[in-house]
């Protein structure tokens, strides 16, 4: 296949980016579309130029480390995948290809399609957790839990932490994220004694970040490639309305 | 205390904030159709509505107070929600795309002004009556009251009154039919097992509703109220 | 240097509990004064990192990544053991510990190992406690499963994505330390150099991968966790960024290296497409529960799979190991599989492929709970191949997928470099020859939460490294050695990218230090290593500058160090002149093709010291005993 390519190209964080078109010849519907970013960038370099820089890591899917909107579409078009295992069989030869960074103003460009994500680990940070020391649990099996229960929380953690919900979301709104991580939480018993303040601590730290605010318009459900349900949000909406009203 | 500023401050407090003012407005929508519906009763029954309301006094004006405040709020947090939600992502993609937001949820800020501007004229027209003074002053025959029947009837009678009066109804139920369901999201009233029909079920209470305003003008307009 | 592994004396099933007596404490009070650096963020890195800093020392920890949640454990799919017995099936601390012993093919050291069973079960007390939603029955307690190499049910699972439920409850650990100020975060930074100060390790030098800087770190122990070297193959299933410059550049400073060769092939991967291909994806091995693996009777028999009829089907594993059947260890499944495609029988477009049918299953539990079960994993599979498994069977095909070798270590985690402690896959002392199913993460977390913690403490009390700063000259002088490396890398303005250097190094790997080994390949490989090397320094190109973010070249200094590791592990291959676990030499089977131990002369870890640029590394040895677990041939059948 043959393909153009549109590229952000930004040289860091400080410099100001622009589109830049590519030719990519020789492409095989095989590919990923992350191979076949490999490959434009090693001809790039052959031809010593700057290669495109992009994140990615594990390439199946799971580290959440590449993130690439794709023609307006966060992860591409497909549904349920990263970017990493996105197949250009999915693409028609000749075609045209827009390819921009996550954008969001709590997401900097740090070069090209490479953004600072670092909001996310400062948002969990804030009270992601059970505070449990290493070595203080009790036995595995103490607290049954219903399949059922387990199942939800576990839907919840399967987040990513890609960031394609904020790059889908027209106010660039990280409350899919936020509410993942929250709902996993909640629907455990280990999750309980910290509920409300762990609710009350990551809204905030998510709001500092400067993302945007919800709209209800799910388009982060669908992109989100481990198809993480909005109405985490809702669960998310009533933890904090509950938290903010019982606080002292 | 420190929770109420926090409601007030905070982005899902300021969301909660939207959808519980937005259900206050959509009561007082039912509440005024529901009077806005004596039309088809007549011209006493009406008016005898309308008046039992003036009636009220003092009374009248702390609902009207209430409701300008609780409309203030919808308004200026809608204002400044959505400012801020365009400043979460300065830099716009160039290659622009809705994957699956229904158009009326990308137009509320939009819908939400052209009903706010509605609403003014329609203030202006039936309650200040300055659009149509000639209606206004009308007097229920045989009595010193004045006459909301005759007014309603004079007003759609003008066909652009009319037609304007239902295209506002239109946008209102683009706002609505958004807005309603997202409520339930909002305050955290989803449920996996019924969020399709909480939506299902808000998208027709917006038809039923709209349907129903839109009753009045055409009932004028096609003669079927007021005829004299 | 004598190798002393400062293994405890007693009974086995007292060392650990003995020596946690015997080790001297820090007192409370000065732990804070110890500053502990912690190289990786994975299973082994962050759990060792929150700990440390829960026991209140001061912890700076380092990823390349850009979050520490992304630490390449997080691709584990199938699970964790532990010696539970929650199934009632007869499991036990010692048969997890006979199980690995001999699922090492008696390669590892028993003390470690039988402390690595014992702690198995705090681990999952550990795991649950902070949330992570393992699978559950309806009556609410854990789930179990039988996993490759083991006849009892003992493997704990979240799904297809243990690895990352384990990581995100290890990383909400961290970051609650992160949030105490007590561990410092340095994510996309990449380690490039050990310091060592009067033969204690003492600090590194690293790379700022977006501003380009070179920093220096100091601290009082240095904790390695940066996982294994797979990526030497090119192709394998570990990320793209996983690498062995961390352990490769401590074994240059002193540091041991243990056991190289031994690496693991997994049996159940998705077999290659294309020349362009940059990794292999792995399906998880719990498949076989379910799975088939078969290939067609008769070579190069072209038919699509429904048209064999199941009399022209070979069931090779069911056939050769009618009691372990699918289940079988994966060196062992692995190798079936690359010989059944030596023989021509391998199916696909390169003929590089065993299918592994799930139609019986289908049959006998019906399309719904083949969904329940591995949904998530057939649906990776279509994205990735375009075929259905629910209607045509899997291929699969082995691929390069974990490491045993690692730096040597002694009972206490510390390596042949006082201070410089090593943990999880970076070390080599729990797997022997061949690690069995769901023991990397349960290896990973038992060195992180419940060992080093313990060790490290040992080491400050008897040691107590005083104080040190970055001003040291030592300091001065690595970091000066790392500047000239980026420099050197930066200035040669060849032709070729890093990677299609490392795509050569790997097709010579794993042609001729793959999954079956022999002499002249392997002494083929040690000439050709070095002369693609001498290209690459005269070749390479890498754009761009230092001082910026550069994959290119964090992807060329990577490269570079596998080049020397390489030459490395094929020296170490063709000195063990014995086939144990995931280490085939052909010179050494049985009359039907099965792996031929030879205890009498390498019952023993190859610990490799570095001797000096261009010199042939000095073999130490490590002689390994077995008092608990009889030597014997590891039998399958």
């Amino acid at each position: 296949m043959k393909l153009t390519l549109e590229v952000w190209r930004q040289k860091d964080a400080n410099s100001a980016g622009k589109m830049q078109r590519y030719e990519a010849a020789g492409i095989s519907p095989d590919m990923s579309f992350l191979e076949m970013l490999d490959l434009v960038n090693s001809r790039l370099i052959e031809a010593g130029q700057e290669p495109i820089a992009f994140d990615h890591d594990c390439r199946e899917g799971i580290c959440g480390s590449c993130g690439l909107v794709i023609n307006g579409v966060a992860h591409g078009t497909r549904k349920a995948t990263t970017t990493c295992q996105l197949h250009m069989r999915e693409f028609k030869d000749g075609d045209t290809i827009y390819i921009e960074p996550f954008r969001a103003k709590a997401f900097p460009v740090l070069k090209d399609l490479v953004v600072d994500r670092s909001g996310f680990d400062r948002i969990q940070q804030a009270g992601g957790y059970v505070s449990i020391n290493t070595g203080s649990a009790p036995d595995a099996n103490a607290v049954p839990i219903g399949k059922e229960e387990a199942d939800i929380a576990f839907t919840a953690a399967a987040c990513i932490g890609c960031g394609a919900c904020v790059a889908q979301c027209k106010n660039a709104s990280a409350m899919l994220f936020v509410s993942a991580k929250l709902s996993h939480y909640a629907h455990l018993p280990q999750g309980q004694p910290e509920r409300m303040r762990r609710t009350r601590d990551m809204v905030d730290a998510m709001d500092a970040e400067g993302f945007g605010n919800c709209t209800n318009q799910y388009e982060c459900e669908a992109v989100c490639p481990k198809e993480i349900p909005a109405r985490f949000i809702a669960e998310m909406n009533r933890d904090y309305v509950k938290a903010a009203i019982t606080e002292a | 205390m420190a929770g109420i500023t926090r409601l007030l401050k905070s982005s899902i407090g300021r969301k909660f904030m939207m959808a519980l003012t937005g259900l206050l407005l959509f009561g007082f929508l039912i509440a005024h159709l529901s009077g806005n519906l004596l039309l088809f009763k007549g011209q006493k029954a009406l008016n005898d509505y309308a008046a039992w309301l003036a009636s009220l006094g003092p009374l009248l004006w702390v609902a009207r107070l209430g409701l300008l405040a609780v409309f203030a709020v919808h308004v200026l947090l809608g204002i400044s929600l959505s400012r801020e939600n365009r400043g979460a992502r300065p830099a716009p993609y160039a290659f622009e795309k809705t994957v699956q937001a229904p158009l009326p949820s990308l137009w509320m800020l939009r819908t939400g002004l052209l009903v706010l501007a509605y609403v003014v004229y329609h203030l202006a027209h039936f309650t200040f009556g300055i659009v149509q003074p000639a209606g206004h002053a009308l007097v229920e025959a045989g009595t010193q009251r004045h006459d909301v029947y005759g007014m309603v009837v004079h007003g759609f009678r003008n066909p652009v009154v009319a037609l304007s009066y239902v295209a506002f109804l239109g946008v209102l139920g683009l706002h609505l039919w958004h807005g309603l369901a997202s409520f339930f999201q909002t305050m955290g009233l989803s449920h996996e097992g019924y969020a399709k029909l909480i939506r299902k079920a808000a998208h027709a209470v917006t038809w039923i509703l709209i349907l129903a305003y839109a009753a009045l003008p055409v009932a004028v307009l096609t003669g079927l109220v007021g005829k004299s | 240097m004598t190798l002393d592994s400062k293994i405890p004396s007693g009974p086995i099933a007292q060392k650990w509990e003995k020596h946690r007596f015997e080790m001297k404490l820090v007192n409370p009070a000065n732990k804070r004064k110890f500053k502990v650096i912690v190289v990786g963020s994975g299973l082994a890195g962050g759990s060792a990192a929150s700990t440390l800093a829960e026991l209140g020392y001061d912890v700076d920890c380092f990823c390349f990544q850009d979050s520490p949640r992304r630490a390449h454990s997080i691709a584990a799919q199938g699970g964790i053991n532990a010696a539970k017995n929650y199934q009632n099936d007869g499991d036990s601390v010692h048969r997890l510990f006979y199980d690995t012993v001999k699922g090492g093919d008696f390669r590892s050291r028993e003390a470690n190992v039988y402390r690595l069973a014992e702690v198995s079960r705090n681990i999952i007390d550990q795991c649950v406690a902070q949330g992570v939603p393992f699978a559950r029955e309806y009556g609410g307690t854990l789930a179990n499963r039988s996993f490759g190499g083991a006849q009892v049910s003992r493997t704990f699972y979240a799904k297809g994505q243990t690895g990352q439920q384990l990581l995100l409850g290890c990383y909400a650990g961290l970051n609650r330390q992160i949030a105490a100020g007590k561990v410092r975060m340095h994510p996309r930074t990449e380690m490039l150099d050990l310091v060592v100060v009067d033969g204690l390790a003492r600090g590194i030098i690293v790379r700022d991968l977006v501003s380009g800087r070179i920093e220096r770190y100091a601290a009082h122990a240095v904790v390695l966790a940066t996982g294994g070297y797979s990526p030497v193959f090119f192709l394998s299933t570990n990320a793209k960024g996983c690498n062995v410059t961390a352990t490769f550049r401590a074994y240059k400073r002193g540091a041991y290296f243990a056991n190289p060769c031994y690496t693991q092939i997994h049996p159940t991967c998705i077999p290659q497409s294309g020349e362009y291909q940059s990794k292999l994806t792995l399906m998880s091995e719990s498949l076989r529960n379910d799975g088939r693996v078969w290939v067609p009777k008769a070579a190069a028999d072209k038919r699509a799979p429904g048209q064999i009829p199941e009399s022209e089907r070979d069931y090779f594993l069911e056939r050769k190991y009618p009691s372990f059947g699918n289940l079988a260890p994966r060196d062992i499944a692995s190798r079936s599989a690359k010989e059944a495609c030596d023989e021509g029988r391998g199916v696909g477009e390169f003929g590089r492929g065993v299918y592994l049918d799930f139609k019986d299953a289908i049959d006998r539990l019906g399309r719904d709970a083949i969904a329940e079960r591995y949904g998530n994993l057939f649906d990776m599979y279509e994205r990735i191949t375009d075929e259905n498994p629910y209607q045509t069977p899997m291929r699969i095909y082995p691929a390069p997928h974990y490491t045993m070798g690692g730096l040597w270590v002694d009972y206490n985690l510390m390596s042949t470099i006082p201070g410089l402690h090593v943990i999880g896959e970076a070390n080599f002392s729990d797997h022997g020859a061949n690690r069995l199913g769901a023991s990397a993460l349960m290896q990973g977390l038992a060195d992180g939460y419940f060992v080093l913690p313990y060790t490290i403490g040992h080491y400050f009390a008897t040691h107590a490294p005083g104080p040190v700063s970055t001003d040291h000259p030592e300091f001065v002088r690595v970091e000066a050695e790392v500047s000239e490396r980026v420099k050197a890398l930066l200035s040669i303005g060849g032709k070729r990218s890093p990677d299609s250097f490392h795509m050569e190094l790997g097709r010579i790997m794993w042609e001729e230090c793959g999954m079956a080994r022999n002499k002249q390949g392997l002494e083929r490989a040690l000439q050709k290593i070095p002369a693609l090397r001498e290209e690459f320094y005269k070749n390479l190109a890498v754009p761009g500058s230092g001082s910026e973010l550069n994959a290119t070249l964090e992807n060329a200094g990577r490269v570079a160090d596998y080049f020397d590791f390489a030459e490395l592990m094929c020296i170490d291959a063709l000195h063990r002149e014995e086939s144990c676990g995931g280490h085939f030499r052909e010179e050494h089977q049985t009359k039907d093709g099965e792996a031929l131990r030879n205890d009498d002369d390498f019952a023993y870890v190859a610990a490799w010291q570095f001797e000096g640029e261009g010199k042939r590394p000095r073999l130490n040895k490590e002689d390994l005993t077995f008092e608990n677990v009889a030597l014997a041939v590891r039998s399958y059948k």
